[in-house]
């Protein structure tokens, strides 16, 4: 399983992997929101938080079909399907994989994003607690949504309209982190609430995503 | 041995469902004609809300079945990965656009009842928007029907969304309470009889929700039929090309 | 233990292909599958494997005995030769990926990327894949697709190699692969159109 996880590692940091869009998207997006609203930096630092979060999960949601889709096309999914590994392994692994070459990186980002964006200080450190509590979340959500839509012809789309309903528990729960930290009131409860979200979905949707995936590999 | 799922046999279930509808779309005209008259003209004006309180008849019916369209997709979706009865799992993808416009009906007219109430058609409220994300899972859903090709893929899949769509709907019903407290008054209708609204509207509207049930269950049995004859169909030109 | 199949009824498309397949196939057996296109060949093997279920009958073999090659050959064009040879290698709990090489000659190309292969030493890397899962039971899908003759070589002397330590083949090929096996015509297994129609399409007509 680990082997599985280096190699998606690798795919992704190779030439055409992918790696690198999504933080380059994260980026633009938080160059144009202040062409949109104006350059007022009170304004930019009250939507700030929201900005970078709906940015994170745009950025994560670009890279979803890195999870299964390619590998369905070159027959590597058939393949995983009947080697040793459980499938709800397999999508675990790919889950972390997929975090870690994006996720990850959006949650290092972000406080640099936030300078741009007149994000203050004593909220920085917050989003970024709630980023790499909450995008793991997002990363596992994803790969269900993948596993859905693997076998279709412009599956992408449809994927954004049954994943993005999905994330609305992870946003409003991290967001509020960020919110109630800027302004200094009691944070731990809705840590803890993100926290549990996101250890529910690590521990339940790797099975949905693999009867998922069985189902579409018949 | 006379049990319930000898239903779900397709020609059966035809059978009786044929039987059955037009009682069924008979008791829901009835209801909703007897329930909105009544509503409509013959109760007083609200002494707060005005006239604009009879809205109410249409939108918590509509929010209602909203609901219970889920539940009910939920509860043969459920049916079909255990039983895997074919009837059940077109039952729920027929009940989808149901939910659909019942959804759309319980967020206009809340709109249309917001404006002179509020003083603004749309507000970030916990209920609406949980009304709105319901309408996301829902039009998800349905996309992933339309998507599939295979019938028995879809049916499994789209069970297996609306499993985790319900969890997650439920979870975004609490993230919502939690990010905004709300301008929605309570309940209309509960059990505790202290809060319900005043019997003068209330007996028209469990006429109306009467109508609405009725309704729902009608059109079910219709588009399940549909659906069926759809994959008699189907399996008819299957049979041709292959002989 | 070999592989066994019972009044194997297989379906694509919601429609049986396949009914009443019954073969066995005992240890240090190669049994080839013929029978023409659309034939559901791709659809019985896919079976065994396990990635979709049958509509009716069993496959009798031992859990995790059976090493699938389908026509894609699910390599990444990005990796290596070695570097994709050796992920599944792991994938299966195998270490060595030697032998694999130098059984389908790939030992000049190690360190090229895949997608710098011709579609022929792209098919042998493919096929190396199945001597890294160490599985007894080989089920093959046109193995022999786009190789040439010499290829076609070192394949036919893979298979017997593996037939010699006890393993099992079961080929879907149309050419001959120069050693001597069983063959069986599937076409004889053709669904009538009568069972055609799957248990819920029945239900209804």
């Amino acid at each position: 399983m680990i082997a599985l996880f280096w190699r998606d590692m690798r795919l992704a940091m190779r030439a055409g992997g992918g790696f690198g869009l999504g933080l380059s998207f994260f980026l633009i997006l938080t160059v144009l929101v202040p062409f949109g609203v104006g350059p007022q930096s009170e304004i930019l630092s009250v939507i700030a938080p929201g900005i970078l979060w709906v940015g994170a999960l745009l950025a994560c949601l670009l890279s979803l079909d890195r999870i299964f889709a390619l590998d369905f096309e070159d027959g590597s999914l058939d393949l995983l399907a009947t080697a040793p590994i459980p499938l709800e392994g397999v999508v675990a692994m790919k889950a972390a994989a997929h975090w870690v070459t994006t996720g990850l990186p959006l949650v290092i980002a972000a406080p640099v994003l936030g300078v741009l964006l007149h994000l203050e200080g004593g909220a920085v450190r917050w989003l970024i607690l709630g980023l790499i509590i909450g995008t793991p979340a997002l990363s596992m959500i994803g790969a269900f949504g993948a596993g859905l839509t693997v076998g279709l012809k412009r599956g992408g789309l449809l994927m954004s309209l049954l994943v993005l309903p999905l994330y609305v528990p992870t946003l409003i729960f991290g967001a509020e982190v960020v919110k109630r930290g800027a302004l200094g009131m009691e944070v731990q409860g809705v840590i803890l609430i993100l926290s549990a979200i996101t250890l529910a979905v690590w521990a339940l949707l790797p099975f949905a995503a693999a009867a998922a995936l069985r189902i579409n590999l018949r | 041995m006379a049990s319930l799922w000898q239903y779900a046999n397709p020609q059966k279930f035809l059978a009786v469902s044929r039987a059955v509808l037009p009682f069924v779309a008979g008791g829901a005209a009835i209801c909703l004609v007897v329930g909105l008259v009544w509503g409509f003209f013959f109760t007083p004006d609200d002494y707060k809300q005005g006239s604009t309180v009879k809205i109410i008849y249409l939108h918590v019916p509509a929010a209602l079945m909203a609901i219970n369209a889920w539940l009910m997709m939920l509860v043969a979706s459920l049916i079909w990965l255990v039983r895997r009865h074919h009837v059940s799992a077109l039952a729920a993808k027929a009940a989808a656009p149901i939910g659909i416009t019942m959804t759309v009906i319980a967020l206009v007219t809340g709109a249309i009842w917001g404006e002179p109430m509020w003083g603004t058609y749309w507000a970030w409220d916990p209920r609406l928007t949980s009304f709105l994300i319901l309408f996301l899972f829902y039009l998800g859903y349905s996309a992933l029907w339309q998507a599939i090709e295979s019938p028995d893929a879809a049916a499994d899949l789209t069970s297996v969304l609306c499993m985790v769509g319900s969890v997650f709907a439920i979870l975004s019903r609490y993230a919502v309470n939690f990010w905004n407290q709300g301008l929605h008054q309570g309940a209309s209708l509960s059990l505790d009889k202290e809060e319900n609204v005043s019997d003068v509207f209330y007996l028209p509207l469990l006429v109306c929700i009467a109508g609405f049930i009725l309704l729902f269950v009608a059109l079910v049995l219709l588009r399940t039929q549909t659906e069926i004859r759809q994959r008699q169909l189907k399996a008819l030109e299957a049979r041709e090309r292959m002989a | 233990m070999g592989l066994r199949v019972d009044n194997l009824t297989v379906e694509r498309g919601g429609l049986a292909v396949l009914e009443g397949v019954s073969f066995e196939v005992a240890a240090g057996e190669a049994l080839f599958l013929r029978g023409p296109n659309g034939i559901g060949k791709t659809t019985l093997l896919r079976c065994l494997a396990g990635l979709q279920p049958p509509l009716a009958g069993e496959v009798h073999a031992a859990p995790d005995s059976i090493a699938y090659g389908a026509h894609s050959d699910g390599l990444k064009a990005t990796l290596s030769v070695e570097e994709n040879l050796s992920f599944w290698a792991k994938v299966f709990g195998q270490g060595e990926i030697e032998a694999a090489l130098d059984a389908f000659e790939l030992q000049p190309l190690r360190r090229r990327y895949a997608q710098a292969l011709s579609a022929g030493q792209k098919r042998r890397l493919g096929l190396a894949r199945m001597l890294v899962t160490g599985r007894p039971i080989w089920v093959l899908d046109e193995p022999t697709v786009s190789l040439d003759v010499a290829s076609v070589g070192l394949f036919a002397d893979a298979v017997r190699r593996h037939l010699d330590q006890g393993g099992m083949a079961v080929i879907a090929t149309h050419i001959d692969l120069g050693f001597e096996a069983r063959e069986l015509d599937v076409s004889a297994f053709r669904a009538k159109p009568a069972a055609v129609q799957d248990e819920f399409d029945e239900a209804f007509l």
